[in-house]
């Protein structure tokens, strides 16, 4: 038992590849783990960058800046009274989010953080994620109905024919990615590589892809690898119900949408599936277009300068970070009733710092800066969701089904032909 | 990676399929209906996946349980569900469906008992598949061997297609 | 049979076409308690699926009886009322009361006293435009432009506040011209909005105006024609959008607004597109008002001579301006005594608001939140 603990630690392969069922379990508790403090440190972010773009604060009461308003809300969200609305059907009613949230965090099965920072590479990486991932539909549907009410319903149709519509552009985007895998291209669009020709739906295995062809997906062939990029980029704001697709629940018209009748827990639940979705669906982007783990030039900037440079970024960044927290604590005002906040603040930045110095120590820097780069990409993607959010203004249905069937279809479509055609002659 | 307790899963989710397979028809829900065959589909996917086959399993989530389930649930939440759960679940022609089912049953009982003693059919181990390449084989076995018969079944899809536009749609 | 007429009977719509599946009508209520009703406006929608097949508004639930009030109040005692009916715009319906029963009266404010009030009331104007965009992208789904207006609007209620002590039902005038001297930099704090909102509203239209989804959601959404306008008697930027160019400051100008060189926003399609733009150039001209009365403002009484007791002459009135909304007019009819003998608000948020069916059927229930933003109503107003 220890040993085949132990002996894991040398492999280059995932747990789930390995057979070790330990570091398998061990793998799924960080993920659940790690996403929770994401789903809570998203929260906290998307309020704030809100805000800010927004001319105002965000929240500033609980904790500095609010940095505990998560926590609070999640305290309030357990103890509130839990409604069920009466001639609900109750069992439905209780699987729903369930549902949701068990898709949501299913996917993250195969998500790859790294070569071997995966709980399993599965033969059928992206279509295992794509799959779980439209399962959550299925919650969102049955919420809609098991609530009995009018407005939920009409929010659980919205979402159910969106992402219906939606799944298909997006596996179209998607196997025009997973088609780069087996294609090396010649003339000008050759990546200067050749190969056995085989392609893979393994997520490590597109990664892998990307290191050996030398490119992101996103930028070969281009334009075609951009424009299936965006055509995805474009379905996963749909797919995950935001803004501006976020007609399922469209505050507007449709009070809440599928959830307006859930509380409490049962609707936190939700928030969460919501959330984690958003992660998930970045994170296909991220392994499918932008290099999954691979650091910035992987191939370019080799040489042991270039490996130490790359490998001191996560522990800098959380450095810089906490020097940021420190600093402002500083700035804070010189009262008493800021003393509380400010010692709490400077302890932030201490315990930031202390990561950044640990994640300095040579095996751990080596170890983690894989994940760093993958968490650095899909934080991008996620900043973007708060920003859609605070610039545009909410599709309507027919404009929804309109540019989903009729542009971006198309698009995808003639993408993959073309990057077919590219790939073979 | 070696199965990890082969047995329990195969009679876990054989028992899955089975009690969602009662409850759909059993149900006078029809949402209810509904959400016991999405159990069926994905014990049967977890079943592909034991049988070494994980592109089949991907696919019946993706089609069915993520897809036709989620068109099925829509359809039935549009019909007025109080009429229908008044309405008779069961037709006058159970008895020839009892005579069918059981015909079928004995077919397999046979089929069973046969092959312990003839040789062939269970007796011999189908080649084991590798489960890395099982995507590529499919994909191979689709475009090369029955490439007319997977293009004339896409065919057909289109026909079906068009037809269902024809009726939804009264002008074109 | 006026032409009105005639075009309100062509407007007989079908029940929507009968869909595949014919048993989805759906009746559901939207508010009184909803997030985009705007206050308690109750719109009962007959869906098929998102389309609306037909609507019905149910008001009242903000009724306060205000012109029944106004009939047990003596003339100077029902002024502060009349800010409750449009909360928004206050001022405007001020205005409004104050000049009616000063036309009752026959007295005429004096200059400085017209030239404060038509300030102020274009002030308001601009807060009630921006108050209005801001709820209205909201409505539509952009978050962001609502927290800018309601920074730049708070510039205007700080003005307000600075003026007469009140930031929201002002009662800033008397019958008889204005209660308060302007304070001390009154005239650099509205010059200083004014350079201050000036480039502000290029921001919200740099958000908005050539956002394709902002566009998409609003052209041909809701369209109004001059004719359907006049029908139901609609007035305002939304008469105006439709291309009628009718502005009473213009046509039959009050207070001084004759002595201001400004102009009459209109466009041509009556959508919902049009009616933003329509009040997006409305805030623009009136900064050109408020620019050239701060700069003309003459010394003076604020206050004509106004008897203690204000009994007018028994007789009627019907007295209209151009309100934010429309037109705001009221008519009174006096007995002689020192209460109204009935007083009627004709107020433009109630008028507008019966466009809504007409605007709304064969379309999606997304729109219907778009009209009634583009509408801009206040329900204390429709309700009195």
């Amino acid at each position: 038992m220890l040993t085949s603990i132990t002996s894991y630690l040398h492999s280059n392969e995932t747990p789930g590849a390995a057979g070790n069922m330990f570091w398998a379990l061990l793998y799924i508790l960080a993920i659940f783990l790690g996403l929770s403090i994401a789903v809570i440190a998203m929260n906290w972010l998307e309020r704030k960058v809100l805000a800010h773009m927004q001319v105002r604060l965000g929240p500033m009461r609980v904790g500095p800046h609010g940095l505990l308003q998560p926590i609070a809300d999640a305290l309030k969200l357990l103890i509130k009274e839990d409604i069920m609305p009466a001639h609900a059907d109750r069992l439905v009613f209780w699987m729903a989010p369930l549902i949701t949230v068990l898709a949501a965090f299913t996917t993250f099965i195969v998500v790859p953080f790294g070569p071997t920072h995966a709980v399993t590479d599965m033969n059928i990486g992206i279509l295992f994620m794509l799959g779980v991932s439209s399962l959550g539909v299925l919650g969102i549907v049955t919420a809609g109905w098991a609530s009995n009410s009018h407005y939920p319903l009409i929010g659980s149709l919205r979402s159910s024919a969106q992402m219906v519509s939606y799944e298909v552009a997006m596996g179209l985007a998607v196997v025009s990615a997973v088609l780069m895998t087996s294609l090396h291209g010649t003339g000008v669009y050759g990546t200067g590589t050749t190969g056995s020709g085989t392609g893979t739906l393994s997520m490590i295995g597109i990664v892998k892809a990307q290191y050996d062809q030398q490119i992101w997906f996103a930028f070969k062939f281009f334009p075609l690898g951009l424009i299936a990029m965006f055509v995805f980029s474009v379905a996963m704001v749909a797919e995950t119900n935001r803004a501006p697709f976020d007609l399922p629940e469209a505050e507007s018209e449709l009070t809440a949408g599928f959830h307006t009748e859930y509380s409490g827990f049962r609707w936190s639940l939700f928030f969460l599936a919501e959330y984690s979705a958003m992660i998930a669906v970045s994170s296909i982007a991220v392994t499918l277009w932008f290099g999954g783990w691979l650091r910035p030039f992987p191939n370019a900037l080799t040489g042991a300068t270039w490996d130490l440079l790359f490998s001191l970024f996560p522990g800098f960044s959380f450095l810089g970070l906490g020097a940021l927290a420190l600093l402002s604590a500083m700035r804070m005002p010189r009262h008493r009733m800021f003393k509380i906040q400010t010692i709490g603040l400077a302890g932030f930045g201490a315990l930031l710092a202390l990561i950044g110095l640990g994640l300095l120590v040579p095996p751990l820097r080596d170890r983690v800066q894989d994940i760093y780069w993958f968490v650095a990409k899909v934080a991008v993607f996620m900043y973007l969701y708060i920003w859609y959010r605070g610039t545009f203004p909410r599709y309507r249905f027919d404009q929804l089904m309109m540019v989903g069937w009729k542009i971006l279809l198309p698009t995808a479509l003639a993408a993959l032909i073309a990057t077919a055609v590219v790939g073979v002659f | 990676m070696q199965p990890v307790a082969t047995t329990f899963f195969f009679y876990f989710l054989s028992a899955l399929a089975l009690l969602g397979a009662v409850f759909v028809i059993t149900r006078r829900n029809a949402v209810h209906s509904a959400l016991a065959l999405i159990v069926t589909l994905l014990a049967l996917a977890g079943i592909y996946l034991m049988l070494y086959a994980p592109f089949v399993a991907g696919v019946q989530i993706i089609l069915y349980a993520g897809g036709i389930m989620v068109l099925f649930l829509f359809v039935i939440m549009l019909v007025n569900l109080e009429r229908a759960e008044k309405e008779k679940q069961f037709n006058q022609q159970w008895l020839i469906a009892l005579v069918a089912a059981g015909g079928l049953g004995l077919l397999f009982v046979r089929v069973f008992t046969e092959s312990k003693t003839v040789s062939g059919l269970l007796q011999k181990p189908l080649a084991q598949l590798a489960e890395s390449t099982n995507t590529q084989q499919v994909g191979i076995a689709l475009y090369g061997n029955y490439m007319l018969a997977f293009e004339i079944a896409s065919l057909l899809l289109l026909v079906a297609i068009v037809g269902a536009v024809v009726m939804a749609k009264k002008r074109i | 049979m006026s032409e009105a007429s005639k075009y309100l009977s062509q407007l007989q719509v079908g029940e929507g076409e009968q869909t595949f599946l014919d048993s989805n009508e759906l009746i559901i209520n939207m508010g009184p308690q909803h997030p985009a009703t705007h206050g308690v406006l109750r719109v009962i929608l007959k869906l098929d699926g998102e389309k609306v097949l037909g609507t019905e508004c149910v008001i009242g639930y903000l009724h306060r009886g205000v012109e029944k009030i106004a009939e047990n109040r003596t003339y100077t005692m029902f002024n502060p009322y009349v800010d409750r009916m449009d909360y928004v715009a206050a001022v405007s319906n001020g205005l409004g009361y104050c000049q009616a029963v000063e036309r009752l009266l026959n007295i005429e404010a004096p200059p400085r006293a017209n030239y404060i009030r038509v300030i102020l009331t274009e002030l308001n104007r601009i807060s009630s435009h921006q108050l209005w965009l801001g709820t209205h992208a909201l409505d539509i789904g952009a978050i962001t432009p609502l927290f800018y207006t309601f920074r730049d609007r708070e510039e205007i209620l700080k003005i307000f506040e600075k003026y007469c002590g009140a930031r929201l039902t002002t009662h800033a005038f008397r019958i008889g011209g204005c209660q308060y001297e302007t304070y001390e930099g009154f005239e650099r704090d509205v010059k200083s909005f004014c350079n201050f909102v000036a480039p502000k509203i290029e921001e919200y239209e740099e958000l908005l105006t050539t956002n394709r989804i902002w566009v998409e959601r609003t052209k041909g959404v809701g369209v109004l024609s001059a004719a359907g306008c006049k029908a139901l008697g609609v007035t305002g930027p939304v008469l105006r959008a439709s291309g009628v160019k009718w502005d009473i400051r213009k046509a039959q100008p009050y207070a001084n607004y004759s002595e201001f060189d400004f102009e009459i926003p209109t466009r041509q399609s009556g959508d919902t597109y049009d009616r933003y733009m329509v009040r997006m150039a409305e805030m623009r001209q009136s900064l050109r008002i408020i620019r050239q009365a701060v700069e003309r403002i003459p010394e003076g009484p604020i206050m004509a001579k106004v008897p203690k007791v204000i009994k007018p002459p028994p007789g009627e009135v019907y007295h209209s301006i151009e309100a934010p909304k429309g037109e705001l007019g009221y008519f009174i009819v006096s007995d002689g005594s020192t209460q109204p003998y009935r007083l009627r608000v004709r107020p433009p948020s109630f008028v507008n608001l019966q466009a809504l069916d007409l605007m709304v059927r064969g379309q999606l229930v997304a729109d219907v939140i778009a009209v009634i933003g583009t509408l801009d109503i206040v329900l204390g107003e429709v309700d009195r």
